[in-house]
């Protein structure tokens, strides 16, 4: 592989998060190297969308830190998030179902935009000039994803594997530094399932974009991740490369269960 | 005189490149070939294109590539894998389009036999898939990619990038100009200018060896017989490795100078095919039935008003349209109905199906049901058939204008001649017969026989107006044990006429009775089911419904009627059916590449299936090994129902 792991570009250290008296998330730390692929693996209930939110400034923890490119911070907040190359896709996909592909994925480019409102509206100079270097962007998304022919197409009328692949793509079209994928073969046919991993890989790959997922498919995870860390019941169980975890006697607990 | 000029380009044009350059300097800003990328139609004229094809015939040249060397292009549709059939050419080599779909394992026997030392391909899929299977071609020294996504880190020192290779292609023809220009000029009309596969229906494929001349000689004439000039649009979609485009994409383009026009994917025709609105434009009739069968499902969830406009009008199309098409008399009454379905629907669904500019469309390759044909005819398409093998150019017979007979293939092409032997087979001879089979002088032997005849394997027959009938094989037609003649393929046709009848399999050879294997078609049953309320999990499941059952035993029976009038054919309705627990697939080496039925491997594969059908059986269980298209094999089992069908007396009493 010619592709460099580099430094921990998000270190999230004794972060706590609770609802009242649920403690989702119990004093977790863990980071993330720049251009790796880090998996969150857990039951359900495990904590791991919540820990996405934590990253992206949905959530704000009660305790804890979060370091992103050597800033230290108390908390994330969503557009600081986006601002700073930080993209993400949803469980369950919450994409603009009546428009088609194409604009979902120009949505993709909005904090991109520079020019105002009343330029767009009149489309003219600048305003032109951006737009064509945004659906520039847009379509060497969609080819890279291979999704031309439904490019016109409602994303309310696509089945479900194809919406998920849109999913990614508006996030691509952000050109993250930091992807946060939310299971993103949930719901998928073992075909459906290899593109995604390929398509992810191939981010990985061409981009150097760094890729945090959460994934309960385990073949999936343990095949394409570089480190995998894993939460039960809001806490970090185990952390490392997918054979350490493997090999990790609470994470066979976890999974598997134990005879008593 | 037209004839000796093809669009400006002199006569003295007698291989690919000549024609190529004679057209950069005669219209050489007009567009020559255009693909969607990024969303927009990219063109190149005829001087580009030039300048294109020249730089990678140096560049081939660097690479070692020389006089009579074969070339394997892989890939789907793209400007630069027609350059490379061109560029090849233009070095004396032989391009070898290959087909694309074909997995790693099928490819090992044509870069064996045509002896590939170089191959161009077009992605990341098809190197791995040569990558898969080098060690077992050791001839091949160099593979050329032309897209290079994802082939970042193949550090393989024989694997190339097409961008460095015309890079460097461009930089050595312009300090050298003549050396490519002697290379051309070398060339001799009666040169091999390409060799394609056939698909092997029976036994190994056999390289077919056509030169310049005799596909200059079918475009010619092709060309002149519809009138197709440099003013010409056409999607070129379908695989380069088939003689059709080869003809049609390749050898027409050049010597008129028509546009070539690459689709953006293969999921995309459809949309594409709108946007160019192709002048010409030529599709195997599973390609008009797909359109059909998502028209015909549309309609169905279409508001009522629509749908009674659609099949008022369509009724009135079906009345009199063919008749307008052809210039025959139609009443006023029916002509006044006409212009005005041509206003509501005719010409709204001749744009959805992106055919309003259409001056000439050709169907080949399989037989197309009169219902089909006669429905495209009728909507003003100008449909029509053509006759012919890879052997001949795909270039034997041709439906002239106004004189369409649905069930012929139209009248012999300029050029050629027909003969029918004894036995009832086509034999064919022509400027555009085959120079031979590559390596195989037994083959070349028999299939063209001592008067230069080439024996196309195909029953047929000439009408009274001299159009050509074809019945079936030559070598499938056999015989019940009753003694009446067993078409199969002619039965099959029948069957699959149906729309939601996808393949078929009909078996009566040395048996007393005709029973058949049957495929349903997924759109058009799986749409049928979803209107009943039917639920089904897949293929499998489907299939073995017992409404879908009686759906297509309805259909089976009908045929079974039809059968029933002509005293020919009475003899061999279907007795027995069942529905395949999977759909047959080229993948699993049932079909051919181009979906031809291998009816003796199927006979072999199923033939507990075929002994239930014969055995009375009410049912027969079957596991299967499939293919996945990545190489990886599952199993489908399933019990599947045997259906006795009703058949009906011959109409007319045979002499008794």
């Amino acid at each position: 592989m010619a592709r460099q792991i580099g430094e921990v570009i998000l270190d999230l250290k004794g972060i706590s998060l609770s609802f009242g008296g649920v403690k989702a998330l119990t004093d977790i730390s863990f980071d993330v190297r720049e251009h790796e692929v880090r998996a969150i693996i857990g039951p359900n209930g495990a904590g791991k969308s919540s820990m996405l939110n934590v990253i992206n400034g949905v959530y704000h923890p009660q305790q804890g830190e979060i370091i992103f490119r050597g800033h230290h911070l108390r908390d994330m907040n969503t557009h600081a998030a986006a601002a700073a190359g930080i993209a993400r896709t949803f469980q369950n996909i919450a994409l603009f179902k009546g428009m088609s592909v194409l604009d979902n994925l120009m949505t993709g480019r909005n904090l991109k935009m520079k020019t105002n409102f009343l330029q767009q509206a009149l489309w003219w100079g600048p305003a032109r000039r951006e737009e064509l270097a945004n659906r520039l962007k847009v379509e060497e998304v969609i080819d890279f994803l291979e999704i031309e022919h439904i490019r016109k197409t409602p994303v309310g009328r696509l089945p479900y594997g194809l919406q998920k692949r849109v999913e990614l793509g508006r996030a691509l079209a952000a050109e993250p530094a930091i992807l946060l994928l939310d299971e993103p073969m949930a719901g998928m046919n073992v075909e459906e399932k290899q593109d995604m991993c390929r398509f992810i890989l191939d981010v990985n790959d061409q981009f150097g974009t760094t890729i945090v997922l959460i994934e309960h498919d385990m073949g999936v995870v343990m095949d394409i991740s570089d480190r995998v860390v894993v939460l039960d019941y809001g806490k970090k169980i185990g952390d490392g490369t997918p054979d350490e975890v493997r090999q990790n006697p609470e994470v066979i607990e976890a999974y598997l269960g134990t005879q008593h | 005189m037209t004839a000796s000029m093809s669009g400006g380009v002199p006569d003295s044009a007698d291989t690919f490149p000549r024609l190529l350059l004679g057209h950069a300097r005669a219209r050489g800003a007009r567009p020559a070939i255009r693909e969607k990328d990024l969303g927009i139609w990219q063109s190149w004229t005829w001087a580009e294109a030039a300048r294109e094809v020249r730089g990678m015939a140096c560049g081939l040249a660097e690479l070692g590539f020389k006089r009579g060397d074969r070339l394997a292009i892989i890939g789907d549709n793209r400007p630069r894998l027609y350059w490379a059939m061109c560029a090849a050419q233009m070095l004396g080599g032989i391009p070898v389009p290959m087909y694309q779909d074909a997995v790693a394992q099928e490819m090992i026997f044509v870069l064996q036999d045509a002896g590939i030392h170089i191959a161009i391909v077009e992605d990341q899929e098809q190197v791995d898939k040569l990558l898969e299977v080098k060690d077992q071609c050791p001839g091949l020294q160099h593979i050329i990619y032309d897209e290079p996504r994802g082939l970042r880190h193949y550090t393989q020192p024989f694997l190339h990038g097409l961008d460095e290779v015309l890079a460097a292609g461009k930089i050595h023809d312009q300090n050298h100009e003549d050396f490519l220009d002697e290379q051309i000029a070398q060339g001799r009309p009666e040169d091999v200018a390409i060799m394609l596969y056939t698909s092997g229906t029976t036994g190994k494929p056999k390289g077919v060896c056509q030169t310049h001349a005799a596909l200059i000689a079918a475009a010619q004439g092709g060309c002149g017989f519809d009138k197709l000039d440099a003013d010409e649009e056409i999607l070129s979609y379908l695989p380069m490795a088939w003689v059709g485009d080869n003809l049609f994409s390749y050898a027409q383009a050049l010597y008129a100078g028509f546009t070539v026009n690459c689709p953006e994917s293969g999921d995309t025709v459809m949309t594409d095919l709108r946007e160019i609105g192709p002048t010409y434009y030529f599709a195997p009739p599973r390609v008009f039935e797909n359109l059909l069968t998502q028209v015909m499902i549309r309609m169905e969830d279409a508001g009522t008003i629509k749908r009674g406009l659609f099949h008022y009008f369509m009724a009135v199309a079906k009345r009199c349209g063919a008749d307008i098409l052809d210039g025959k008399p139609v009443n006023g009454k029916d002509r006044v109905l006409y212009a005005l379905g041509n206003l509501l629907v005719y010409a709204p669904l001749r744009n959805v199906l992106g055919m309003s500019r259409i001056r000439v469309a050709y169907t080949a390759g399989a037989a197309i049901g009169p219902d089909l044909f006669r429905f495209y005819r009728s909507i003003g398409i100008n449909l029509k058939q053509l006759y012919g093998q890879t052997e001949t150019c795909a270039y034997v017979c041709l439906q002239p204008d106004h004189q369409i007979k649905f069930d012929s293939v139209g009248l012999p092409a300029p050029g050629v001649e027909i003969k029918i032997a004894d036995n009832g087979e086509i034999l064919v001879k022509g400027p555009m017969l085959l120079k031979e089979y590559y390596q195989r002088p037994d083959a070349t032997a028999e299939s063209i026989n001592a008067e230069g005849y080439f024996m196309t394997g195909d029953a047929g027959f000439l009408d009274a107006d001299g159009h050509l009938k074809i019945i079936d094989r030559a070598k499938d037609v056999g015989k019940l044990n009753g003694g009446a003649m067993f078409a199969p393929n002619y039965i099959e046709n029948k069957l699959k006429f149906f729309s939601y009848i996808k393949e078929a399999v009909a078996f009566g050879n040395g048996r007393d009775e005709v029973c058949a294997f049957l495929n349903i078609d997924m759109g058009a049953v799986g749409n049928w089911a979803e209107r009943r309320g039917i639920a089904y999990a897949g293929y499998t499941d489907l299939a073995g419904k017992p409404e879908v059952y009686q759906l297509i035993e309805e259909c089976v029976s009908q045929v079974n009627a039809e059968l029933a009038k002509d005293a020919m054919v009475a003899d061999t309705q279907i007795h027995r059916f069942l529905i395949l627990h999977k759909e047959l697939d080229p993948d699993d080496d049932e079909l051919t590449r181009t979906r031809k039925v291998r009816r003796g491997f199927i006979g072999e594969k199923y033939a507990v299936l075929i002994d239930a059908l014969y055995g009375g059986k009410a049912s027969q269980f079957i596991e299967t090994e499939v293919k996945f298209e990545d190489g990886r094999k599952g199993k489908v089992a399933a019990d599947l129902e045997i259906r006795n069908v009703r058949t009906f007396p011959t109409v007319q009493g045979r002499a008794a």
